[in-house]
Order: structure tokens, then C-alpha cells, then sequence
């Protein structure tokens, strides 16, 4: 264990929370579950990107009375990627549970262990 | 020997060797009739070992199997977890400044932010002029989640001939017309909206922008839409006038911003005002590319529900 | 990390782990709509309200909309198919 682990405090818990994250994905048979366990994946590496931009003591990227110096302002550029990524995160969200209502109109069930029985089924 | 190079030669030209033996000629063999019922029996025998053998049920091993899994997945994360957190505490502390992150680059962002974009807030300006090919990617992203949701979800008019099946299929989708909501959108919904204009337009100022804009309006919509009915709304969103407006909106997107890389790159003089710092009309081009982006995200909002709701507009 | 800092991260790590002991599906979305709020704040509090507001409107609003709505369409769908028993 390196020196910094509890001043890296938000970043120990965004790498937990991925971790619950994947073990969400992992443990659950029911498809929202899953989808749940991935999307808390997503926020919790957005933390992380977030927490490396972050200054103490510095302010919001917005230009105050023409204050343009460096030590003012906290770093924009993570900002700038977890802004995409949330709006991407929400399509991918909508695109698996497009996919989980067709997988139920045929299938009749939630559970991926059942979808994969009936599949291999058919496959015979 | 001989024969079995004779059987590779005639494969390698692809010959049909499966009934011609060089040796004699083979009749080829007359199908034999079955009875009706041997046919039925097979297909029964059939189904039933299909079930046998794939339904594992509560059987002993496949238990045994489920728990180990189980075992394995949490000591997986664990051990995730765990190097993760190793490798947390060699980071430098968060919060300082002389971090190998705070590099020249986000330097250059912040001094030269407000000259070059003309945004005061420097992270719209960043998305919507230094990184403005990504955001127009994003945009790309958002237009082909619509298309794809559309491919899933849309229920084809030619299916459901009859009108019962349409009218009963609609009776569970249709909001059921309550009159607490339908009061409440009524003055919820103009706010919203305003507020999702409001954020849009003041995008290069204030914290928001395109895509939140576009998100509280999309949300409007669908409050809208839960409350009043689709009726309501197909007057004034249909099919059309959701391709009309992505396409024309990212259409626009391209052309600005290309137009603006062509100038940019070739330090030629783009003619593009920045204006005053802090005016709305300020930062050139950012003002109607957020504009855009709101319009893509809100139309992709409203689809998603659309589609996931009754299956059409 | 300020001591609201602290609460906030320890109440998203209650949210995302009784994500996964809730047997019921709603509970499980509304402790994930409470997670995305928890997140929003979390933005404000890290300087950049940029994300706080996307995370809200897009995160919470938009994500926990369309969950509902599947649910809500899986509900249709085995009442439809419960109908369809019940003529045969």
C-alpha cells in the first residue's frame, strides 16, 4: 500500500464502486440488473476522471473578470471528456434495454441463464 | 497407396467422388416410404431427448456449478479490487496542483481560452471549438442510438391488420388522461422548456450547454407526452420532423465546423466575430453549434421514449 | 476531500450496494436514480457544474425514465400474453 491512500480518499471509493459495479454484473441473472451494474461502472470512472482534474482551492472554469491565470481555475479537460461520456452512457443504457424488451417478447423472461437454456434449445 | 492419392487428386479437383468407387458403379438408392406414424414417433422421441438433455433442472452438478461461480466472480472483483487500490495509493494526492494532469495543455486551455473561443466558460469552449470533430462524433453517437432503437423497437403498421388488436394495444400504452397531471404539465412544461432554452442559449456563459439543454427539453417533451396523449403530439412531432431535425442539425454541425477547421488550419482569417466577452451573441460559431447539439440530444431523448413507449410516433 | 465530501462518497457506496441486495426490479431503479442524484452533487461539489447538470438531466432524468418504461412495457407484454392463455 502506497502513502497517499487516504488522501486519495474519492478515488479509492470510485475504484470500489467499479468493483461493486462489475460484481453487480457478474452476480445477477436479471438483464436490468446487469444493465444497473454497468452503468454504476460508468459513473464511477467518471468520478475517477473527474477527481484527477479537481485543485483544491481552485474555482469553475468560467473566465471571472478577466482573471486568466492558471492557479484560478481547476483543470477543464476531464470535465470536458466525462461530459461526452455521460451522454454516450446514456444511449448504450438505451440501446441494451431496447435489446431486453425484444429478448422478452420472444423469450418470455428476464433471466439470462433461462434465455441461454431456450437458445441452445432451438439451436438443436 | 495408389488409391489414396487417387482419392486426394480427385478432391483436390473437386470431384464427387462420394458415389462413383473407380471400382464399379453404385445404384443410387430409392428413398423408402415411412408410415405416418414412424415419422410422428421420431419427432416425439425426438422432443423428449431434447428435453432430457437440456433440462439441467436442479441437478446436483449444476448447483455445485452456480455456487462456484459465484465463489469465483466475488473473489475476482476482490481481487480487482484490491490491486486497483494499491495502485490508487501510488497516485499523487488529489487536489495538488503540480501534477504530471495539470500539463501545459490545460494551461494553454485556460490563458488563451477566452481570446481564441470567445466562450467564457472554458470547458464549453473547449468541447465546442478545440474538440469540436469529437463532439460531433458524440452527436453521430447519439443519431445512430436513435436509429438503432427505431430498428428494435418499432412495431410495423402491417402486422397488426385488424383495429381491435390496434385499439386494445393502445389502451394500455395511452396515458390514462388523469387530471393532476395533465394540470400539473401545464405549468411545468412551458418552465421546463424555457429553462432547457434558457441553458442552451446561455451555453458559452453559464455551466449547461447543448447537451443538458437539450436533455431538460427532451424531458419536457416527455412529460408533456405522458401528460396530453400522443394525439397531441403527433401534430407537431411525427416520423418526419424527427429525421428532419437530427439530419439538418448535424448537417449544419458539419458544415460550420468544417468550414471553421478549413479557415483554422490554414490560418486563414475565419470572418467569424467572436464579439464581447460575456454578450449572448458572443463566441462565433459556439452559439449555433450548441444550439444544434441541443436539438439532436432533445429529438434523441423523445425517440427513446416514443419507442420504448408505444413503438411509434 | 471535505467531510461532506466523505458523506456524500459513503452514501454512494450504500446506494450501489443495496443495488444488488434488493430483490425487488423497482427498488433497484429507484436506488439507482438515488445513486445519479448522489453523483450530480458529488459534480457541484468537485467544481464543475457543467457535469452536475448534465448528470442530472441526463443521468437521473433521462435513464431512470427509460427503466421505467421498460418495466412498464415487460408489465404489458406478460398481460398480453396472460390474455392470450386466458382465450385459449
Amino acid at each position: 500500500m502506497g502513502p497517499n491512500l487516504w488522501a486519495n480518499f474519492g478515488e479509492a471509493v470510485s475504484m470500489i464502486l467499479f468493483c461493486i459495479g462489475f460484481a453487480n454484473l457478474l452476480l445477477h441473472k436479471n438483464l436490468i440488473k446487469k444493465i444497473i451494474g454497468l452503468n454504476i461502472m460508468d459513473s464511477s470512472i467518471y468520478l475517477f476522471l473527474a477527481l484527477k482534474g479537481y485543485i483544491n482551492g481552485h474555482t469553475v472554469p468560467i473566465v471571472v473578470d478577466g482573471v486568466q491565470s492558471v492557479d484560478a481555475y481547476i483543470n477543464p479537460i476531464p470535465s470536458g471528456l466525462v461530459l461526452t461520456g455521460i451522454v454516450v452512457s446514456v444511449s448504450v443504457t438505451a440501446l441494451m434495454l431496447s435489446l431486453t424488451i425484444r429478448l422478452y417478447r420472444r423469450y418470455q423472461t428476464l433471466d439470462l441463464d433461462e434465455i441461454s437454456k431456450r437458445l441452445k434449445k432451438e439451436g438443436l | 497407396m495408389k488409391k489414396l492419392t487417387n482419392k486426394l487428386l480427385d478432391w483436390l479437383n473437386a470431384e464427387d467422388q462420394s458415389v462413383f468407387d473407380d471400382a464399379m458403379e453404385l445404384k443410387m438408392q430409392e428413398p423408402k416410404e415411412e408410415k405416418e406414424e414412424t415419422v410422428q414417433q421420431r419427432m416425439r422421441d425426438r422432443l423428449h431427448i431434447k428435453d432430457e438433455v437440456y433440462s439441467e433442472g436442479e441437478s446436483k452438478e449444476v448447483k455445485v456449478l452456480r455456487i462456484i461461480y459465484r465463489i469465483l466472480a466475488i473473489i475476482l472483483c476482490g481481487f480487482i479490487a484490491y490491486n486497483l487500490l494499491i495502485a490508487v495509493s501510488w497516485l499523487p494526492r488529489t487536489g495538488e496542483f503540480d501534477k504530471p494532469v495539470n500539463n501545459e495543455v490545460s494551461a494553454r486551455y485556460i490563458e488563451k481560452g477566452l481570446q481564441e473561443t470567445g466562450a467564457v466558460n472554458i470547458v464549453t469552449g473547449m468541447i465546442l471549438d478545440y474538440r469540436a470533430f469529437d463532439t460531433f462524433g458524440e452527436s453521430n453517437v447519439l443519431n445512430i442510438a436513435t436509429i438503432t432503437v427505431l430498428i428494435l423497437l418499432r412495431r410495423n403498421k402491417k402486422k397488426l391488420p385488424n383495429e381491435i388488436e390496434e385499439k386494445e394495444n393502445d389502451r394500455l400504452l395511452e396515458p390514462k388522461n388523469d387530471v393532476i397531471l395533465q394540470k400539473a404539465a401545464t405549468f411545468l412544461v412551458p418552465a421546463i422548456f424555457l429553462f432547457g432554452i434558457y441553458v442552451i442559449l446561455n451555453g458559452h456563459l453559464s455551466p449547461g450547454g447543448g447537451f443538458s439543454g437539450g436533455a431538460i427539453i427532451g424531458a419536457g417533451l416527455i412529460l408533456y407526452v405522458s401528460a396530453f396523449g400522443f394525439e397531441k403530439t403527433e401534430k407537431f412531432f411525427t416520423e418526419k420532423t424527427q429525421k428532419v431535425i437530427s439530419l439538418s442539425a448535424l448537417l449544419f454541425y458539419c458544415l460550420a465546423k468544417s468550414y471553421s477547421f478549413f479557415t483554422g488550419a490554414n490560418e486563414l482569417e475565419s470572418h467569424i466575430p467572436l464579439g464581447k466577452a460575456g454578450a449572448i451573441l458572443s463566441s462565433g460559431l459556439i452559439l449555433p453549434l450548441n444550439i444544434c447539439v441541443g436539438l439532436v440530444v432533445a429529438v434523441t431523448m423523445y425517440t427513446f421514449y416514443c419507442m420504448f413507449r408505444k413503438g411509434e410516433f | 476531500m471535505t467531510l461532506f465530501q466523505i458523506i456524500l462518497l459513503i452514501f454512494l457506496v450504500i446506494c450501489a450496494v443495496s443495488v444488488s441486495f434488493s430483490k425487488n426490479l423497482v427498488r433497484s431503479i429507484m436506488e439507482f436514480m438515488a445513486f445519479s442524484l448522489i453523483m450530480s452533487i458529488i459534480w457541484l461539489t468537485l467544481e464543475s457544474p457543467d457535469l452536475g447538470i448534465t448528470e442530472a438531466a441526463v443521468g437521473a432524468g433521462v435513464t431512470s425514465i427509460l427503466f421505467f418504461v421498460t418495466l412498464k412495457k415487460i408489465h404489458a407484454i406478460r398481460e398480453g400474453n396472460k390474455n392470450e392463455e386466458a382465450d385459449k
